[in-house]
């Protein structure tokens, strides 16, 4: 653990596989460039890994001030031991505020294990991240300009906010696809840190036989529209309807849970908390009830037309376009007013 | 050879089955008023670790902190063929966020020394899967998360493949290790009749106290706090003997440090806890006929939301 240190920055880890960055480091640019501004501290990236100098400069155009960057053949493949390693030791040297990890299977893998090396706190899962005061219920004392780490809890029945007053740094891993990701500012300049990884002495404790990789077959979090079935669809046969109606529209597919259970469409295409989270400027939903688990990977979507047989649907509740009825017929002529519309 | 194999296990609420019920006004969840369960990825982690002990030999440890009802996990762990259960039970314990629990769990794991820790990946409470990676860091044991398959285990090698997300690799470590394990990874065996039947009979200390009055003859009720518990010692006494004693340990039988357990051990606070309220019936509603379907599809192709 560190001491409370006001002057400390605010970081992202820089997850990159394969010498790509992934998504998530980008999203929480953004968000740390606007907690770093109400904190009146630099923004700044770790970057651990093995030839990742090239993404430096992309951390930059999207907001970092620093990039702390550790170059290691230890750190060519994420293993936990080495990259906590790491970063526990920049921890330690530069006591920042804020440390913040994607909430990706790297993420939840290694932000707990620094915790634990750190003795400090972790918030998990976060959907969003606010600076704001707290005062301490029993003794009244205040703590000014702390990380306010949201997310919810008990299968999304409840939304906690989560603070770290003594034991710092506040840490929270980001749900992916929650924070939006702002465009690169290539004319943006920043420091770059070359650091030593100081892993002379550890040996690696796992030995990686075989690693498979794929990207996804569909980027949903891109999409500016995603029209998604659900269980109500019925069939595989019958999501057919579902991919009409996308193509005719250039949107994407996406599913439920249920709908990727049931062998309706593919598990890329989930919608949802152990899916993808998405904000399409429409969000079609088509014979989805609307779980909470669903609803907190779509609910942010600008605009959401429901479509499902039953009235009282918990996703009319968050839906700005409400039909109730049956998709089988709601859908062809859907696709018949697109149609003729994207025509006239 | 054997292993010796430990699972960490959690009894949890019943997420899934929240109703209004369970809320209380001020937005808190009123844990007594959903049915608590036993964690169900922990189940998985179980299950591994019933197969190695099948396929190799050893013993599977049930461990679990938590009130003394969480002795209810414990049992149904039996039930599917555990070897042996402990408790962790202690009022210094309580409100103990990851951190302050992963480092209590690591003070009674260290007294079982085992070969492999077995752990659910995450908890349907918290959802945080925290818990496992810092108990595995506080045990200096190398962390393997995300098991999918237990690929082979030979000697002090074991090879697991794990699911990273966007595929998965295959690795290999030397024992000890800790490991979390995905629902995926295998098919939970379901409570054996015969055990249910010896099972259901085995207590924690804690519990024997708290249902004195059904577990032991005599006039308990006037009995001094002295003699209350020798009767209690002595009715544990007897559960052991017949291998019906759900072990009970205290922090001080663990030798937990205070300063990392329960509130003080715990850096996260809360804050603010808010209920999720659904903003119903704002939404304009529309009429499933060819109509209402065109009216819609042309004021969004007016927006320049389609097209
Ligand atoms: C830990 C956890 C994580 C989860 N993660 C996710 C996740 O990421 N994403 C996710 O989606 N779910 C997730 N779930 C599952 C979630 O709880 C729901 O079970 C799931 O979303 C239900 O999918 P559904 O709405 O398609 O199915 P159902 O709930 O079965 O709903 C089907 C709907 O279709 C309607 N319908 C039926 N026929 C028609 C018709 N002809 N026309 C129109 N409507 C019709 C019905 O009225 C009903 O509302 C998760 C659950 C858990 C416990």
């Amino acid at each position: 653990m560190i001491e409370v240190n006001r002057q400390g920055e605010v970081w992202v880890f820089a997850e990159a596989e394969d010498g790509k960055l992934s998504d998530v480091p980008l999203e929480l640019m953004s968000k740390g460039k606007s907690l770093a501004e109400k904190l009146s501290v630099p923004l700044a990236a770790v970057l651990p890994g093995k030839g990742v100098r090239p993404l430096a400069d992309k951390l930059v155009a999207h907001g970092a001030d620093k990039v702390y960057l550790v170059e290691d053949d230890k750190l060519s493949h994420y293993q936990t031991s080495g990259y906590a390693k790491v970063v526990c030791g920049l921890i330690s040297e530069h006591k920042p505020q804020v440390v913040m990890y994607g909430a990706t299977p790297i993420g939840r893998d290694l932000a707990p294990s620094v915790a634990s090396a750190m003795k400090c706190g972790l918030t998990a899962d976060c959907t969003d991240l606010q600076i704001g005061d707290h005062t301490e219920p029993v003794s009244k004392t205040e703590h000014k300009n702390l990380l306010f780490q949201i997310r919810p809890a008990f299968g999304g029945n409840i939304i906690a906010t989560i603070v770290n007053y003594d034991r710092w740094p506040q840490m929270a891993t980001v749900r992916e696809g929650v924070m939006p990701m702002t465009e690169p500012d290539e004319s943006r300049k920043g420091e770059i840190i070359d650091c030593t990884a100081k892993l002379d002495g550890l040996t690696l404790p796992l030995e990686i036989i075989e690693s498979h990789r794929r990207e996804k077959a569909v980027n949903l979090k891109a999409a500016r529209i995603i029209v998604a079935g659900g269980a109500g669809v019925g069939s595989r046969e019958n999501f057919k309807l579902i991919w009409d109606l996308a193509g005719c529209l250039g949107a994407e597919v996406g599913g439920s849970r249920a709908a990727v259970d049931l062998g309706y469409v593919n598990s890329d295409h989930q919608v949802g908390q152990t899916g993808t989270t998405v904000r399409p400027a429409l969000y079609i939903a088509c014979g989805i009830s609307g779980a909470v688990q669903h609803r907190a990977g779509m609910a942010e979507s600008a605009k959401i037309i429901a479509i499902n047989t039953d009235a009282d649907a918990p996703i009319f509740g968050v839906a700005h376009y409400g039909i109730v009825g049956d998709l089988n017929e709601v859908l062809p002529k859907m696709i018949k007013a697109v149609r003729t519309g994207a025509k006239g | 050879m054997g292993y010796n194999c430990v699972v960490c296990v959690k009894q949890v609420p019943d997420t899934k089955r929240i109703t209004g019920e369970a809320m209380t006004e001020e937005g808190t969840v009123n844990r007594a008023a959903l049915p608590a369960v036993f964690n169900p990825e922990d189940l998985y982690a179980l299950e591994q670790a019933l197969a190695v002990r099948d396929a190799h030999g050893g013993t599977v440890t049930l461990l679990t902190m938590g009130l003394p009802a969480a002795s209810e996990v414990l049992r149904d762990g039996l039930y599917r063929g555990a070897d042996r259960a402990i408790l962790v039970t202690d009022r210094r314990a309580a409100a103990s966020d990851t951190l302050a629990t992963s480092y209590i769990l690591s003070c009674a794991v260290k007294k079982l020394d085992p070969d492999i820790v077995f752990c659910g990946r995450q908890a349907i409470d918290g959802d945080t899967a925290q818990v496992g990676p810092q108990l595995a860091e506080k045990l200096d044991m190398t962390q393997i998360t995300y098991l999918e398959e237990l690929i082979s285990l030979e000697d002090k090698t074991i090879r697991i493949r794990r699911n990273v997300g966007n595929g998965y690799e295959v690795v290999q470590a030397e024992l000890p290790v800790l490991v979390t394990v995905m629902e995926t990874a295998n098919e939970p065996r379901p409570p054996a009749a015969k055990k249910m039947m010896k099972f259901k009979k085995a207590f924690s200390p804690a519990e024997v106290a708290g249902k004195a009055e059904h577990l032991l003859e005599g006039d308990y009720e006037n009995y001094t706090a002295e003699l209350k518990a020798a009767e209690v010692d002595k009715y544990c006494g007897k559960l052991q003997g017949k291998g019906l004693l759900i072990e009970q340990w205290n922090l001080d039988d663990i030798e937990a440090d205070l300063t990392w357990c329960g509130m003080k051990g715990s850096p996260t606070k809360v804050h603010k806890i808010q209920s999720v309220v659904l903003t119903g019936g704002q939404h304009k509603q529309i009429e499933p006929t060819d109509e209402g379907v065109a009216t819609l599809v042309a004021e969004l192709i007016e927006e320049h939301t389609i097209g």
